[in-house]
């Protein structure tokens, strides 16, 4: 439009300028004439007034038409190359200019091609590098967090705040165990609200005093309870590049049982020992008084004999007692582990590639049992016998038989053939397990009674089958780690972002939106009036720390309203009577929220709402939640003010912001599709200037949606 | 008097090898079953030697130990004390508390007897 406009103005000047000229000239012309010349001449001219008119305005046709020829060389191709040069560096990077206008504008536009050949190879030079390094450090966090949730150790990471980096699946199971409805692990939240805070400051402070001291490695260790639950802790330093402490490192490990152990074999101990030298002394003292008074008179003797009699009573009693208790405890537990029969057999039969096959009959399929076992010599023992009963019978297999005895499993090997001799079943236990070509194994013996296992043969009776028989412990399976996967990875347990973050402080208002730790929840409800006496029936919630949804730390409760559950209300969450009867109350219920949403901004779609159950609840929990609020619905209104009401739903907006929409209408998939929304909402609210927390409430404060009342 | 030997002990089974032995040897015997009723024998008789059981109903063997030590009409009297317990730091308890010899059970008769005898200054009595 400018250009055309700058066109027509230069022809407009330019034609002007030409017939300025010839009226100039013609005045010339004009004014030198004499009278009868200028009289002849406007005869002529006269009856040519429309051939003149034509000839005038030639110069300006020529120098419209020389105007458009340059125009269309110089400015507009330099217009049009500058259009095309924003669009290769700002949305299309690999389109090229088009050779337009005279020689020298080809001459740039090929130029500039070339710069953006250049400039296009190097960003993706760049972004290839940048991708490596993403995925290299995403391989690297992989491996961390793969390595973390396999030890069998409970690990916590924290800054030197207590806000928690990094925790493993261990951990977490360990502590929530201990823990019951205190606070629970999760990132970013403090460790001083799951573990008691003196025992951990004073190893803080003796790491940072043996750090001063220039000890290499220190290592802190305390012991600390956690509901009822005796923890030891371990303490190690993260050190930054300046050598001072950035965080710690925690290694927790239950020790109740342990110690219940310890002590109860301190006891028997004690009651063996001192419980036994009071008989004896009375005992010893009566027989060496008799020997040495071979001639006391009768009844004298009869007194004695009676002692000595009554007691080595007490002191068989007494062994008997203490032993009982101690029987069936297990001896150095530490060194076995659970093992599952099947694997058992799958080792076993590796164990054995050129040995005797073995067989089983397929029992209990459907009922695993386990062993508690020294895996290893375990299966090098019950090889080295399928081998010996093998070699001895002739045999081409050997059958396995399990099943459960007790607190002890039984394990046959059974074959068809020949009764197997005492002598040779003891020859055979005091064989070493060389197996491996190991000098000095242990013999099948030692084995046995590293286990307290039994061996003996049972002769076949009536199906003629023959029994080597070993008893050995059983263990209780390890319930698996309940703990949901994160979609497409692990679970995330780590952010070591939060390494440098401040903690969470009352003065949030000015902090950026992305750097806030959000409770992002919603509730199911028994109607939709909580001012007529709806109750809540489920509270959902997930963390959002750091900007990313932590979809493992969540909070997903029912509660056993006091009002009936209305059928409409039932139509859409499908919560019924039935599945509430027995649930906790919402005094039992809100605490326990409270304590998952410590020191976090709520937020929650058309949060009034779910604000107002809360509120109406306080009367009868006494919990008030003072922290901030955010609303999704508002902010939504603030990044789309022209959409209609109905396109502010929840739905409506995950479609608009492409977040999946999974679990609808159940407290926590809606409180997770909330925390996706909101993550989604932040960078749209930065377009508009809304970056911290009080930006935020104040903007919403402003959108008409924000006068609902509930 | 020095001759006199005070046995307190709870068990009967014990008292009646080492009232035996000990009138054998020709010493004069008395039998407390308690702590308060060996305090009461020795103030009654002062017994040349006693052979206290550390753990005595109502009054400790340590207890009746010290009570002798801080009447100073009691030093004088020998003690040995016999335990059940056989730890280090209650041999070094009992010996501070003034104890003349400590002695763990089960013990060999003959032992104490010698024992007994040493710290009667070999002034058993004559049978």
């Amino acid at each position: 439009m400018r250009l055309k406009s700058k066109y027509i103005l230069w022809l407009a000047l330019s034609t002007a300028l030409a017939l300025a000229l010839i009226a100039l000239a013609c005045f010339a012309f004009w004014a030198d004439l004499k009278d009868h010349e200028r009289r002849a001449l406007a005869g002529m001219l006269g009856s040519r007034a429309a051939l003149l008119l034509m000839l005038a305005l030639l110069p300006s046709l020529v120098i419209g038409g020389l105007l458009q020829l340059v125009l269309t060389a110089y400015p507009q191709a330099a217009v049009k190359l500058a259009e095309e040069v924003r669009l290769i560096y700002s949305v299309h990077p690999a389109h090229r200019v088009a050779a337009t206008g005279a020689a020298e504008m080809r001459q740039l536009g090929a130029a500039v091609n070339e710069l953006a050949q250049a400039h296009g190879a190097l960003h993706q030079e760049v972004q290839a590098r940048i991708e490596e390094a993403n995925a290299h450090l995403a391989q690297e966090k992989n491996r961390l967090a793969a390595l973390m949730s396999e030890l069998v150790q409970s690990v916590l990471v924290c800054n030197t705040e207590g806000r928690i980096l990094l925790y493993n699946a261990r951990a977490s199971r360990l502590l929530e165990q201990a823990g019951g409805a205190d606070v629970p692990v999760g990132l970013g939240r403090s460790i001083f609200g799951i573990l008691d805070r003196s025992p951990i400051l004073h190893a803080l402070g003796q790491l940072v005093h043996r750090l001063e001291q220039g000890k290499p490695q220190p290592v802190a260790r305390f012991v600390t309870t956690r509901g009822g639950r005796l923890l030891r802790a371990q303490m190690a330093p993260v050190l930054d590049q300046h050598g001072g402490i950035s965080g710690f490192v925690l290694l927790l490990e239950d020790i109740t049982r342990t110690i219940e152990d310890t002590s109860r074999r301190d006891q028997l101990l004690q009651q063996l020992t001192e419980g036994s030298r009071a008989a004896l002394a009375n005992l010893r003292a009566a027989a060496e008084t008799m020997q040495q008074y071979p001639d006391m008179d009768a009844p004298r003797r009869e007194r004695f004999v009676a002692v000595v009699a009554e007691e080595s009573r007490k002191l068989s009693r007494q062994l008997e007692d203490a032993l009982a208790a101690q029987a069936d405890a297990p001896r150095t537990s530490w060194l076995l582990e659970d093992m599952s029969a099947g694997d058992l057999l799958f080792a076993l039969r590796r164990n054995l590639p050129s040995g005797p096959r073995i067989v089983t009959g397929g029992q209990d399929e459907d009922a695993p049992l386990w062993l508690s076992v020294n895996s290893y010599p375990m299966v090098q023992a019950l090889s080295h016998l399928a081998g010996r009963l093998a070699a001895t019978f002739g045999l081409e297999e050997v059958g396995l038989e399990l099943e459960a005895a007790g607190r002890s499993i039984r394990l046959s090997l059974c074959w068809r053939g020949g009764a197997l001799e005492a002598g040779l079943l003891h020859e055979w236990e005091g064989q070493s397990l060389s197996i491996g070509a190991v000098a000095g194994a242990a013999s099948l013996k030692q084995v046995l009674d590293q286990h307290g296992a039994e061996m003996w043969f049972q002769a076949g009776a009536a199906d003629g089958v023959q029994r080597l028989c070993l008893q050995l412990p059983a263990a209780q399976p390890e319930q698996p780690a309940a703990v949901p996967r994160a979609r497409g990875g692990r679970p995330v347990f780590y952010d070591f972002d939060l390494f440098s973050q401040p903690g969470q402080s009352p003065e949030l208002d000015d902090r950026p939106l992305t750097e806030l730790a959000y409770t992002v929840f919603d509730t199911e409800t028994t109607g939709l009036a909580p001012s007529d006496g709806d109750e809540i029936i489920s509270i959902g919630a997930v963390r959002i720390v750091n900007g990313r949804l932590l979809e493992q730390e969540f909070f997903d409760r029912l509660v056993q309203p006091r009002t009936a559950v209305r059928r409409e209300s039932q139509a859409v969450h499908g919560i019924t009577p039935a599945m509430l009867a027995g649930q906790p109350f919402i005094e039992q219920v809100l605490p326990a929220f409270e304590r998952f949403a410590e020191d976090t901004v709520l937020v929650a779609h058309n949060a009034a709402f779910d604000m107002r159950l809360l509120q109406l609840a306080q009367e009868r929990t006494g919990v008030a939640f003072v922290q901030p609020v955010l609303d999704t619905l508002l902010l939504s209104a603030l990044v789309h003010p022209g959409h209609a009401d109905a396109e502010h739903r929840l739905e409506q907006i995950a479609a608009r912001l492409g977040v999946q929409v999974i679990g609808r209408h159940t407290a926590l998939g809606d409180a997770m599709v909330t925390g996706e929304v909101f993550l989604k909402l932040l960078p749209l609210l930065a377009e508009q200037g809304i970056r911290t927390l009080k930006q935020a409430r104040e903007a919403s404060q402003r959108t008409r949606y924000a006068k609902l009342e509930y | 008097m020095s001759n006199t030997v005070l046995i307190a002990d709870d068990e009967p089974n014990i008292v009646i090898s080492l009232e035996f032995l000990l009138e054998q040897d020709g010493y004069r015997v008395l039998v407390a079953r308690d702590g308060h009723e060996a305090l009461e024998a020795i103030e009654r008789e002062l017994p040349g030697l006693v052979l206290l059981d550390v753990m005595l109903p109502g009054l400790s063997g340590y207890d009746v130990c010290q009570r002798i030590r801080q009447n100073p009409a009691w030093a004088k009297v020998r003690v040995i004390m016999l335990t059940a317990r056989g730890r280090e730091v209650e041999v070094t308890k009992g010996l501070a508390l003034g104890a003349n010899a400590y002695v763990t059970k089960p013990f060999s008769t003959r032992e104490l007897l010698d024992e007994v005898r040493r710290q009667l200054g070999g002034a058993a009595g004559s049978p």
